[in-house]
């Protein structure tokens, strides 16, 4: 059996999943949505950052940071409702490779997760935060990319050890909203306290927020190099993780 | 297909821990039967299924599916077969159509082969007309006649069936049935099939293994199973019971006999013919027949003879099944 027709057809489940769950959609953009014209704009006339911008303006890349890595992680709960309905012993006998089933559920994913983030990013041009040239929209697709592949592969590790969708969010949410906070989404990290710099440079997503702020608005802790290689070693470390997990989960 | 045997299970054993499931099995299933693996909840048929479906592999033996061995030829084995599962196996929030070209699309069938084939199996099933609903709208009896129509669909030689009618009412458990011997029969195709219905063995099975604490205890047609019984009764009501239960006692003509009420219990051949004579012993003796009746053993008096037990004691565990039936509905 060809890899990129397993690949595919899985993926191209994932996609209708995705476009028959409108409420999910919806409920994916509309919240971090809310972040921004509430809380960004809020804090804006409350606010002054000292580099001179807007904290909406710093906040957003944020907020798209967010908006990637709770939907990424989230993905992998497909695996759990399809073990719980029985789908993935259909999908599990058919005479294919694990890792291929694994690659096209994390391909679904991340397009999904894609999606929302572009969406999301037309929501920060709604209230003024773009990409200031082609180049950097080109870099923050880079970002968006490898942030969703490394978290969907993390997603569906886990995934690959549990059994209970309704635990899972639950799990999901623990590991997440504290790599959420520390990721300099919600306030500049280089006037932190000491402890929280150092934790924040064990956190991964802290690499993907700073090169998506980078090229948003040009404000960054960290070279780009930096930032683009700690998250390519992460997001490959988590891909084959979670294809070793996924190829011994049992049914 | 080499050895000729659609199936062949040379002392395949499966141990959970302390627990062994199937206990070195040995059997042979030919082409084109349909043969039915009978037995309690827990006595080893789905594990013994789920072995030959390469889903679980065995502690010791081996087995043939096909030609292809279970444990290094997996994949073979896949695509050789077809398997609908004991619990339902579908994605609820695809459509009906859209669910078989998923398993045609990982089974490898090209675009025109899917096309062609999905209208085939939709209509052998009898779903044609929903074809492009949700499943998550259809009837528990539809689910399963859809996921028969996917095993079907990449054409395997051999269509296992883990419980295809538990859960069903009985008017659809009958169009299953019919659907199955159809496509037994116009599709040419093997069918092994579990079961804790006794009706159902009898009456879709060709040959029937009874399967009890993970060892094969009988294995033969469900006719031939019921006639190696022995087992015909005849009830008879006379006017003097004890004396007649004596008289009986010694005659040639009865294997055993005993008192149940009013009546005496006559275990005998072949019953029909015994009938007439047994009366006429009766008369002989001065007695008088008030009422006869002969009752002929069922695959069920077939199935405590082999496993000493009922397979209707099995109440709470299916009762439990059912209940996860419906936490697993939408």
């Amino acid at each position: 059996m060809s890899a990129t027709q397993v690949i595919y057809t899985l993926w191209l489940r994932e996609m209708k999943w995705f476009l028959r769950g409108k409420t999910r959609i919806i409920q994916s953009v509309v919240q971090p949505f809310l972040w921004l014209a509430i809380i960004g704009i809020g804090m804006s006339s409350a606010f002054k950052l000292p580099g001179g911008q807007s904290y909406l303006q710093f906040m957003a890349p944020g907020i798209i940071g967010m908006t990637l890595i709770f939907s990424s992680i989230m993905s992998g709960v497909s695996v759990l409702w399809d073990k719980q309905f029985g789908f993935l012993k259909e999908i599990l006998v058919a005479p294919v490779a694990r890792t291929h089933i694994m690659l096209g559920k994390a391909l679904g994913g991340v397009t999904t997760s894609l999606l929302q983030g572009l969406l999301l990013l037309i929501a920060a041009a709604l209230v003024g935060v773009w990409p200031p040239t082609i180049l950097a929209l080109a870099q923050v697709m880079v970002f968006m990319i490898f942030i969703s592949l490394a978290f969907v592969s993390l997603g569906l590790a886990f995934a690959s050890k549990m059994t209970d969708p309704v635990a899972f969010p639950l799990v999901a949410n623990f590991l997440v909203m504290p790599l959420f906070f520390l990721s300099g989404a919600l306030f500049p990290l280089a006037t932190a306290p000491d402890w929280m710099k150092a934790i924040a440079y064990v956190n991964p997503l802290r690499y993907g927020v700073d090169g998506l702020r980078g090229a948003i608005i040009g404000l960054s802790d960290l070279p780009l190099w930096a930032d683009f290689g700690v998250l390519l070693v992460f997001s490959t470390a988590m891909i084959l993780i979670g294809g070793y997990l996924f190829r011994k989960t049992s049914i | 297909m080499n050895n000729g045997y659609a199936i062949e299970t040379d002392r395949i054993t499966r141990k959970f821990g302390e627990l062994v499931a199937v206990d070195n099995i040995s059997i042979k299933i030919k082409y084109g039967e349909i043969f039915g693996l009978l037995g309690p909840n827990g006595a080893g048929k789905t594990t013994l299924t789920h072995m030959l479906c390469t889903i679980l592999c065995p502690t010791s033996g081996t087995a043939r599916v096909a030609g292809h061995d279970i444990c290094s030829e997996p994949d073979e084995v896949r695509s050789s077969i077809g398997i609908v599962f004991q619990e339902p196996s579908l994605d609820n929030n695809l459509t009906g159509r859209e669910n078989l070209d998923f398993h045609g699309r990982m089974y490898g069938m090209t675009s025109e082969q899917r096309k062609a084939r999905i209208e085939e199996v939709l209509s052998i099933v009898g779903l044609s007309n929903r074809a492009d609903s949700l499943v998550k709208t259809y009837s528990g009896g539809m689910k399963r006649r859809l996921e028969i129509a996917r095993g079907l669909m990449h054409r395997p030689k051999i269509l296992f069936l883990d419980e295809p009618t538990l859960g069903l009412d009985a008017q659809t458990r009958r169009v299953v049935w019919e659907q199955i011997e159809k496509l037994n029969k116009t599709e040419k195709i093997t069918v092994v099939l579990t079961t804790h219905y006794i009706e159902e063995a009898d009456y879709l099975c060709d040959r029937v293994g009874i399967i009890d604490m993970g060892r094969i205890v009988a294995l033969d047609t469900p006719q031939a199973l019921k006639d190696k019984l022995e087992g015909d009764v005849v009830y008879l009501k006379v006017d003097d019971v004890k004396k007649f239960l004596r008289i009986f006692q010694k005659s040639p003509l009865v294997k055993g006999v005993k008192v149940t009420g009013d009546s005496l219990q006559l275990q005998v051949g072949n019953g029909s013919k015994t009938i007439p004579r047994i009366i006429e012993t009766v008369r002989r003796n001065g007695g008088q027949v008030q009422e006869v009746s002969l009752k002929r053993p069922s695959l069920e008096d077939v199935f405590i003879n082999y496993t000493g037990k009922a397979i209707r004691d099995e109440g709470p565990d299916v009762a439990s099944r059912f209940g996860m039936h419906g936490h697993w509905r939408r």
